[in-house]
C-alpha cells in the first residue's frame, strides 16, 4: 500500500501577537487533518471565507511556512525534513503553486516569458534557447495559449485571465504531481472564470495532476471538485464528496454558505430561454458529457 | 451653494442622460504616442428610482465611463465629445464651472467604491468622516447634524457605536455598510456603485447587497451599479447595460436580458455562469478583448463572434431598439439572419481580425 | 531612449534647468585640462586684480587667476563628491540588501551597527582624524572616511524596501521557478531599489561636498590641492573680506551653489522618471 499523495496529521499554526507584555495567540489553523490518496488524480477543494485559515494551510502544504504542531507528509516524506537546497528543489518539482492575484504573481517590471524559461531551465533538461522555447510553448499550449502571444510581454499587457493561465503553464513545466491553487479565479472577471476552471478539469483528466483548489465560490467548487472540506476560523467543519456536501450540507455553517450563493435567476423568469439568434446559438453550443461524480 | 433649479434632461422621468459620450486617454510624452478610446460613443439614460447595472470585462471602459459622468476626469483622460445631462443641473455637466461641479458631489451625486478604505480616512473616526463629507451640504447646525446622522444610522440598522470607531476597528463588511450610509446621508438623486461587493465574502456580500437594495428603494435614489459579476446584476438591478470595448452592445430590463439576450457576447456571458447542481461543461469564448488604442474596424466584437457576418467587418452596428425597452448593437440580431456557420453547433470560431 | 530624453527635457522644467546647470559646471571642470597654469603654483600674475576682460574672474592675493583656479577647484570637488557617493552607495546597497532579505539575527546585528553609525557626530570625528593624520590626510583618505560614515541612513531605506519586496507574491513565484536567493535579489528586486540608490547618490554628493567645503574653509584638509573650500580658506588667510577682494569669495560660492542646485534638480526630476510606479503608469497600466 503506497503512501497517500498528501497527508495532514493534526496540523496547527499559531501566531503570537503583542509585544513583551501580554502576548495573545491566534490560531490560524486549528488541528486540521485530511489526506489525498494517490490512486487517481483528483480536485480537492478547500472552501472558506477570509480568516478561515485556508491560505495559511495552502502555504504550509507548499512548505512556505512550517506548522506549529502536527506533520505534513507529501508522498510519505515529512515536509519538516526538507532542509537542503537539493531536497527543496526535488519538492518543488513535484508541488507547484498558483497564486490569487496574477498581477502580483509576476514582477510588473519584468517580462512574463522569463519565468517560463527560468522554470524550464531549473527543472527540466532543457538548456539551449531553442529547447527552452519549446518547453515553454508546450506548457502554454496545454493552457490554450502559445509562446507567440506571450513572448516579450509585460504583465500589464495581458488580461487577468491570460496572466493566470500563464501562471498555470509555468506551474506545469516541472511536471508536478500536485498543484496548490489559492483562490485562482477570484481576481479574474466572472465571465473568464469558467475557462480557467475548465482548465483544472483538463489538468486532472488528461495531465493526471491533482489539484488543491482553494476558493470561497461554491458554484465553481461544485462544478469542478471531487472532494471538499469546508473551513471556518481555522477548523474543518464539514468534509466529503463534493456533490454530496454541496447538495446536502449538514453543518449549519455550510448551510449558511450555500444559502448565501446568488442565483442568476432569482425571480424565476428563466435564463437563455428566448428566441433571439444569439440565445439559440448559445443554447446549441456543444457541451461535453456530464462527468461521473467521484467520491 | 446656489440651487440648480432647471434641468437639462430631455425626459423629466430621467435622472441622467448621456449623448454620444466619448472619453479617451491621450498620452503623448516620454516617447509614447497613443490614444486609448476607453469610452467611445455611449448614449444612455437612467430613470428615477431605478438601479441601472453596467456589466463588462475589465478594461471594457466601465470605470472610465463612471469617471466621465461623475466629472472625475484628470489628464491624460479627456472628454473628447458628447454630453452629460443631469436632472438637477442646468446644461451640460462639463459646461459648468469647476467649482459648481464639485458642489454637486455628495448632495446630488455620491458613490460607493470597491474598497471601503478608498473612501474612509484611516486616521479619522467615523463621525469625523461623516462631517468631512456631508456637513457642508446639509446646512444644519452641528448638533442637528449629529442627530441627523444618528437617525440615519438607526434607519439603516447600524449600531450607533460605530461613529466613535476608527475604520480599522470594523470588519470589511461593516465598513462597506458605513460607506453606504455615508453615500445616502444627503439623499442624493443618483448614487454610483463601483464593484461595491467584489472584495467581500459570500455571506457578507449577500447582506450588503440587501442593504443596497433597501436604501435605494427606501430613499428613492437612482443607482448605477457597475460590476463584472452577472449574478450580482441579476439580483440587484432593474435594467442592465452590457459594455464591450468602450461601447454599449446591449441594454434592457434585467429579466429580459437574462431570458433573451440578443447580442452574442451577452449570450455567452450568461451561458458561462456556473450554478450549483449543474456540472455540464461550458465553453469559453476564445480570444480576448481588443486593444482600445487600436480596435478592430467595424463591430469590435466580430473577431470573436460566432454569428459574425461579412458586414460586421466593415460597419459598426448602431444601438437600436428591437423589443420593448431592449436595445442591441448587432447586425445578426437586427436582421434575424441565421448564423453564417450553419453547423447549428456554433463552436466559437475565431475569425481573423480584419484591419 | 533619445525620445525619452527629449520629452524629459521638454516637459520637466526641473530636469531642463538642472541639466543645463550641470552642463555649465562640467564644462568649467573640463576646462581645467586646458589651463595654462599649474594649479598649485602661485604668484604667477598680477595680484588682486578685479574681474576684467583679461582676468575673467579676477586674480587673488596669491597671484593666481581665479578663473583657472576655479576650474581645478570644481573638478576636484566634483570628483571628491562622486567618489564618496559611489563608495557609500555600494556599502549601503550591500548592507541594506542583506539585512532586508535575510532578516532575523543578521538583520538585528547589522541594524544595530547601522544605528550606531547614524548617531556618530561626523564633524568632530573628522576634525579629530585630521589632527591625528595631519599630512597623511590626503583627499582620497578623506573620501574613504566620509564614505565609511555616510552609508547609514540609506542602508535603512534600502532595507525597508527589501522587506516589502520579500513579502510580495512575485518573490514566491521566483522561488518556485527555482531561482536562488542571490539571483532573486539582483534580478527581481534591484529594479525597485535602484531609483533610491540613484537619487540618494545625488544627495550624498551634495552632502559630501558641503562637508568638505566646511572642513576646508576651516583648514582641516589638504589645502594645497585646489578645491572650493580651499579657495575660501586662502581668501580668509589673506583677509580678503577686509581688503575688499570680493571676487575671491564670490565666484567659488556662486559655482558651488549652482552645483548643489543642479544636482538636486537632476535627482528629483530623474527620480520621477525612474521610479517603477510612475514608469508603470506611463507604460499604460491604467
Amino acid at each position: 500500500m503506497t503512501a497517500p499523495l498528501l497527508h495532514l496529521d493534526n496540523v496547527t499554526k499559531l501566531y503570537k501577537r503583542g509585544g513583551l507584555f501580554g502576548r495573545e495567540e491566534f490560531r490560524a489553523v486549528d488541528n486540521v487533518s485530511f489526506h489525498i490518496d494517490d490512486k487517481e488524480p483528483q480536485v480537492f477543494t478547500i472552501i472558506g471565507e477570509s480568516g478561515s485559515g485556508k491560505t495559511t494551510l495552502a502555504r504550509m502544504v507548499l512548505n512556505m511556512i512550517r506548522p506549529t504542531t502536527g506533520t505534513i507528509f507529501f508522498k510519505g516524506q515529512d515536509l519538516a525534513s526538507i532542509r537542503s537546497g537539493g531536497a527543496r528543489r526535488r519538492f518543488m518539482k513535484e508541488v507547484q503553486p498558483i497564486f490569487q492575484n496574477p498581477f502580483e504573481a509576476f514582477n510588473p517590471l519584468k517580462r512574463v516569458d522569463r519565468y517560463l524559461y527560468m522554470t524550464a531551465k531549473n527543472f527540466t533538461d532543457a538548456h539551449s534557447s531553442a529547447q527552452l522555447d519549446a518547453a515553454a510553448d508546450a506548457a502554454l499550449n496545454k493552457v490554450g495559449l502559445s509562446i507567440g502571444e506571450v513572448r516579450g510581454r509585460f504583465p500589464h499587457e495581458l488580461s487577468g485571465g491570460q496572466l493566470q493561465r500563464v501562471a498555470i503553464a509555468r506551474a506545469l513545466i516541472p511536471g508536478p504531481s500536485m498543484i496548490v491553487a489559492d483562490e485562482p479565479v477570484s481576481m479574474v472577471d466572472a465571465s473568464l472564470r469558467m475557462s480557467i476552471v475548465n482548465l483544472f478539469r483538463t489538468l486532472r483528466d488528461e495531465l493526471k495532476v491533482s489539484i488543491i483548489y482553494i476558493t470561497h465560490d461554491l458554484a465553481t467548487a461544485y462544478y469542478v471538485s471531487d472532494r471538499i472540506i469546508i473551513m471556518r476560523k481555522g477548523e474543518v467543519v464539514e468534509s466529503g464528496s463534493a456533490r454530496v456536501v454541496l447538495e446536502n450540507p449538514q453543518h449549519e455553517y455550510s448551510r449558511l454558505l450555500k444559502s448565501a450563493v446568488l442565483s442568476p435567476d432569482p425571480h424565476g423568469h428563466g435564463v437563455l430561454t428566448g428566441d433571439s439568434a444569439a440565445s439559440q446559438q448559445a443554447r446549441a453550443s456543444p457541451r461535453r458529457q456530464t462527468i461521473n461524480s467521484r467520491s | 451653494m446656489a440651487q440648480m433649479p432647471a434641468s437639462s434632461v430631455q425626459d423629466s422621468s430621467h435622472v441622467l442622460e448621456t449623448h454620444d459620450l466619448r472619453a479617451h486617454y491621450r498620452m503623448k510624452y516620454f516617447g509614447i504616442d497613443r490614444e486609448v478610446r476607453a469610452v467611445d460613443g455611449i448614449s444612455m439614460h437612467v430613470r428615477k428610482n431605478e438601479v441601472y447595472g453596467i456589466a463588462g470585462e475589465s478594461s471594457c471602459g466601465k470605470t472610465t465611463f463612471i469617471k466621465a459622468i461623475a466629472a472625475a476626469i484628470r489628464p491624460p483622460l479627456e472628454i473628447v465629445a458628447g454630453h452629460v445631462n443631469y436632472s438637477f443641473i442646468k446644461g451640460d455637466l462639463y459646461a459648468m464651472p469647476a467649482a459648481d461641479r464639485s458642489a454637486i458631489r455628495w448632495r446630488h451625486l455620491s458613490y460607493i467604491l470597491q474598497g471601503s478604505m478608498n473612501v474612509l480616512n484611516p486616521v479619522r473616526r467615523i463621525h469625523k468622516t461623516f462631517e468631512d463629507f456631508a456637513f457642508r451640504h446639509m446646512h444644519l447646525g452641528r448638533a442637528e447634524f449629529d442627530q441627523a446622522v444618528k437617525h440615519h444610522l438607526e434607519r439603516l440598522r447600524l449600531p450607533a457605536e460605530i461613529l466613535r470607531a476608527y475604520p480599522h476597528e470594523l470588519s470589511g463588511g461593516m465598513r462597506q455598510r458605513v460607506c453606504i450610509a455615508l453615500a445616502t446621508l444627503c439623499k442624493p438623486e443618483i448614487i454610483i456603485a463601483d464593484e461595491p461587493t467584489t472584495a467581500l465574502d459570500v455571506v457578507v456580500q449577500k447582506d450588503v447587497l440587501a442593504m443596497i437594495r433597501e436604501t435605494q428603494s427606501g430613499f428613492g435614489s437612482s443607482m448605477i451599479f457597475v460590476t463584472h459579476d452577472l449574478t450580482v446584476h441579476a439580483n440587484v438591478t432593474d435594467r442592465l447595460g452590457i459594455m464591450y470595448a468602450g461601447r454599449l452592445v446591449e441594454e434592457g430590463r434585467t429579466a429580459d436580458v437574462f431570458a433573451n439576450p440578443m447580442h452574442p457576447y451577452t449570450a455567452h456571458l450568461i451561458a458561462s455562469l456556473p450554478k450549483i447542481g449543474d456540472t455540464q461543461s461550458r465553453n469559453a469564448l476564445s480570444g480576448s478583448p481588443p486593444n482600445l488604442a487600436d480596435p478592430p474596424k467595424g463591430c469590435r466584437f466580430h473577431p470573436r463572434c460566432p454569428l459574425a457576418m461579412e458586414i460586421c467587418r466593415y460597419e459598426n452596428p448602431a444601438l437600436t431598439t428591437l423589443a420593448e425597452d431592449h436595445r442591441v448593437a448587432c447586425f445578426a440580431a437586427s436582421t434575424k439572419v441565421q448564423p453564417a456557420n450553419d453547423e447549428g453547433s456554433g463552436e466559437a470560431k475565431t475569425l481573423e481580425m480584419a484591419r | 531612449m533619445i525620445a525619452v530624453f527629449r520629452d524629459l527635457f521638454r516637459y520637466n522644467g526641473e530636469f531642463a534647468i538642472g541639466f543645463m546647470i550641470m552642463v555649465i559646471i562640467l564644462g568649467i571642470a573640463a576646462a581645467s585640462f586646458f589651463s595654462p597654469y599649474e594649479p598649485i603654483d602661485s604668484y604667477l600674475v598680477a595680484l588682486d586684480a578685479p574681474p576684467s576682460t583679461e582676468y575673467l574672474f579676477g586674480t587673488n592675493s596669491r597671484g593666481q587667476d581665479i578663473f583657472w583656479q576655479l576650474t581645478f577647484a570644481i573638478r576636484n570637488t566634483l570628483a571628491f563628491g562622486f567618489i564618496v557617493a559611489l563608495i557609500s552607495r555600494i556599502l549601503s546597497l550591500a548592507i541594506g540588501l542583506v539585512s532586508g532579505y535575510v532578516g532575523g539575527a543578521v538583520d538585528r546585528i547589522l541594524m544595530s551597527i547601522n544605528d550606531t553609525f547614524i548617531v556618530i557626530p561626523l564633524f568632530p570625528l573628522l576634525v579629530l582624524l585630521y589632527f591625528v593624520l595631519r599630512d597623511d590626510m590626503t583627499w582620497f583618505v578623506l573620501a574613504l572616511v566620509m564614505a565609511g560614515l555616510g552609508w547609514a541612513y540609506d542602508a535603512r531605506l534600502i532595507r525597508s524596501v527589501m522587506i516589502s519586496l520579500r513579502t510580495r507574491e512575485f518573490t514566491n513565484t521566483s522561488v518556485f521557478s527555482g531561482m536562488s536567493m542571490p539571483s532573486i535579489v539582483t534580478q527581481e528586486h534591484l529594479p525597485y531599489v535602484l531609483p533610491i540608490v540613484f537619487s540618494t547618490f545625488m544627495n550624498n554628493m551634495n552632502w559630501s561636498i558641503g562637508l568638505e567645503v566646511t572642513l576646508a574653509v576651516l583648514g582641516f584638509t589638504d589645502v594645497d590641492t585646489p578645491t572650493i573650500g580651499g579657495m575660501i580658506f586662502w581668501a580668509n588667510q589673506h583677509s580678503a573680506m577686509v581688503s575688499g577682494i570680493w571676487w575671491w569669495y564670490f565666484f567659488p560660492t556662486l559655482f558651488v551653489t549652482l552645483t548643489f542646485i543642479g544636482l538636486f534638480l537632476l535627482s528629483i526630476s530623474m527620480n520621477e522618471y525612474i521610479d517603477p510606479r510612475s514608469r508603470l503608469d506611463r507604460m499604460g497600466n491604467s
